[in-house]
């Protein structure tokens, strides 16, 4: 059945959701890794708490003047609007009054969304039957999904991926440096909110897919798996959108491979699959290359110091060096040194000695700040220059290999 | 010179403004209620070096920022070069106290001069080669071209600062202002910008510095704009830096004996 829905093989309503659910995935991981580099990643939590009474108000006057209280266009202006108060309101609180943004996305958030429960119940009070299923909202409906409503999700994503292509370096700088930014002239605050709107366009567009509740893993999670395995801010946005999409698809096909699982939730929880490798298995930033990184460093430290200790004929007291100094028949049992032994010490010596050099001269100052006491130093300086350092220690030339 | 009488010299200030790279005028900056800066007039000299000095919280740096519109000012006009700022951004650079970003940014130290040719690049310029041949030559001109593609997480207080004095070269501007650069960095990045900054006068650049070491600024300066929330004094570092425009900034937080001490190594 999973292979089946991957390959968009579970009927017209299976694929359209997947296909849906991918591009709003692209969208809103792209989309969010600005928010994140900006560390405003909780505003989105804010916006999209605060679509819930627009979509409600929105369906009470369609309602009344007598039309489709259902119209999924008229729906989503309606949360445009009310997430567009939210901001307003969450822009002013740290503005004008000593709210701290967090205090204030949490008042915004709680009042909005509070709010929008209210008028959910009032419309479940209204007419029978036409409860229209507002609640999808929450967490998100794909069972009633039409070829519109891709549609919208198509063209949302699509128009909010091509204003980041157009805005990505001001957005970049503003996240990195919003002093030299303004500095520069850059309208920093515009910039700000062009970010917000475009993270409330994603939010409104996914409103149907994943809800208002789990939007804001769709705009988060992607961002923060991204920059697990990269250095570079634009690689981390392609990334996002990549992990986002990826989620998505799968989550959604997941979802639509067996009855009663909630597709939101599922793209979700995929994201977080997706999260939880990178956190684990991430070449740099992994906490398992942390762990391996450390118990490497620390034999390294110690071999070398056991080595130093050989050279200046101190006594080596801890057991993992000279079990290490063993292993790699530096010393024999009972602790003398072998000829291999007596090489690699004195090398070590020298080398600490020509490092010594490297540190104090300013012109070697890249290869300096590559310095951590176990770095061979034949991996940062040519020959040359080491003969040139040689040169200024004295001594002997000839170094043992 | 002290500068008691507020008015005096309306005539030649008028001539200055016309080709001062920075000319302020009555410049309030508050956070809040309590101004950081009162009523600030300063004079920029083009082709010199001046040190923007005082006390700490004595609105050097604001005044710095309000000038360049990071933050607000309650009042006050800024020229720059004769014309408004907007209309003179391209001729500025803003050196940033480094402490104000993130440095684990997800960015390299390349990157980051990059931004420097932000204008040049524009919204959706590509990326040439010519573009990174300069961004290395910035790199260069502090240093730091080895560092290029390291992680800028990586780099010590100083190296940090000499990549955002790279950034600021990139933008090939005529007027520098740098906020602390040698504040927490080693003497050999010290020496290193404030090299850079004497070719950036020797080509006829104007440079200006908000600087807390009072032991160098006669060594490093030829101007001095002293500062405590008012304009102290204003002029070269033998007119403005003097024993009594120092007691008048500082106040009692300066010892009488530091006092006779710097006067005495200005000669």
């Amino acid at each position: 059945m999973l292979i089946d829905a991957l390959l968009l093989q579970l009927g017209y309503n299976a694929t359209l959701v997947a296909i849906g659910a991918t591009l709003l995935g692209v969208s809103a991981g792209v989309t969010g890794t600005f928010l994140f580099l900006r560390k405003r990643a909780l505003v989105s939590d804010a916006i999209s708490h605060a679509t819930l009474p627009g979509v409600c108000l929105a369906f009470i006057l369609m309602a009344s003047f007598g039309g489709d209280g259902r119209n999924l266009i008229g729906l989503l202006l309606g949360s445009a609007l009310s997430a567009s108060a939210g901001l307003w309101c969450l822009n002013w609180l740290t503005r004008n009054t000593r709210l701290a943004e967090d205090a204030a996305i949490g008042s915004v958030l709680s009042v909005f969304f509070g709010f929008g429960i209210v008028l959910l119940t009032v419309i479940q009070t209204m007419g029978v039957g036409r409860q229209a299923g507002l609640e999808g909202f929450l967490l998100g409906s794909t069972a009633g999904m039409l070829w519109a409503d891709a549609m919208v999700i198509a063209v949302g994503g699509a128009v909010t991926l091509l204003l980041i292509l157009l805005i990505r370096r001001p957005m970049t700088l503003v996240a990195f440096d919003p002093e030299y930014a303004a500095a520069r002239g850059l309208p920093v605050s515009k910039i700000d909110m062009a970010v917000m709107g475009l993270v409330m366009a994603v939010t409104v567009v996914g409103l149907k897919i994943v809800g208002l509740i789990l939007i804001v893993a769709l705009l988060i999670i992607p961002a923060v798996t991204a920059r697990f395995w990269t250095e570079r801010s634009d690689h981390v946005v392609l990334l996002a959108g990549l992990f986002g999409g990826l989620s998505a698809y799968v989550g959604a096909a997941m979802s639509a491979s067996a009855p009663n699982l909630p597709t939101g939730p599922i793209i979700v929880l995929m994201s977080f699959a997706l999260f939880l490798i990178s956190l684990l298995f991430a070449p740099n930033r992994g906490v398992l290359a942390a762990i391996l990184r450390h118990f490497k460093f620390q034999r390294r430290v110690h071999l070398r110091q056991g080595l130093l200790a050989l050279a200046q004929g101190q006594p080596i007291y801890e057991n993992l060096t000279l079990r290490l100094l063993r292993k790699g028949g530096l010393v024999r049992a009972d602790g003398v040194a072998t000829d291999k032994g007596k090489a690699s010490a004195a090398k070590a010596l020298r080398d600490e000695h020509r490092w010594a050099v490297v540190r104090s001269d300013q012109t070697h100052e890249a290869a300096a700040a590559l310095y951590d006491g176990l770095r061979k130093i034949e991996s940062v300086l040519t020959c040359d220059q080491i003969a040139e350092i040689d040169r200024l220690i004295g001594g002997p030339q000839e170094v043992p290999a | 010179m002290l500068d008691l009488a507020c008015s005096d010299g309306q005539v030649k200030q008028g001539q200055a403004l016309e080709n001062s790279p920075l000319a302020i005028r009555g410049l309030t900056v508050s956070y809040g209620q309590k101004p950081a800066v009162f009523s600030v007039d300063m004079t920029v000299e083009a082709g010199k070096m001046t040190a923007i000095i005082g006390p700490n919280g004595a609105g050097k740096s604001t005044m710095l920022k309000a000038a360049l519109g990071i933050v607000p000012p309650v009042s006050g006009q800024v020229q720059v070069f004769g014309k408004t700022l907007d209309a003179q951004r391209a001729r500025i650079a803003y050196v940033p106290q480094r402490a104000s970003v993130d440095w684990d940014f997800p960015t390299r130290v390349i990157d980051v001069v990059l931004m420097g040719l932000y204008r040049e690049l524009g919204l959706l310029g590509r990326l040439r080669a010519k573009h990174r041949a300069k961004a290395i030559e910035c790199l260069d001109r502090v240093g730091m071209g080895d560092f290029a593609t390291r992680q800028i997480g990586q780099l010590s207080g100083g190296q940090q600062q000499r990549v955002f004095l790279a950034r600021a070269l990139a933008q090939g501007a005529d007027l520098y202002l740098l906020d602390e650069p040698f504040a927490g960095v080693d003497a050999a990045t010290e020496k290193a910008i404030i090299s850079v900054l004497k070719s950036l006068r020797e080509a006829g650049k104007t440079v200006v510095v908000v600087h807390h070491d009072l032991a160098t600024v006669a060594e490093y300066f030829d101007n001095v704009f002293l500062i405590n929330t008012r304009k102290v004094a204003e002029g070269t570092v033998a007119e403005a830096f003097t024993a009594d425009t120092l007691q008048a900034a500082y106040g009692g937080r300066l010892a009488t004996a530091q006092v006779d001490k710097l006067a005495l190594a200005m000669g």
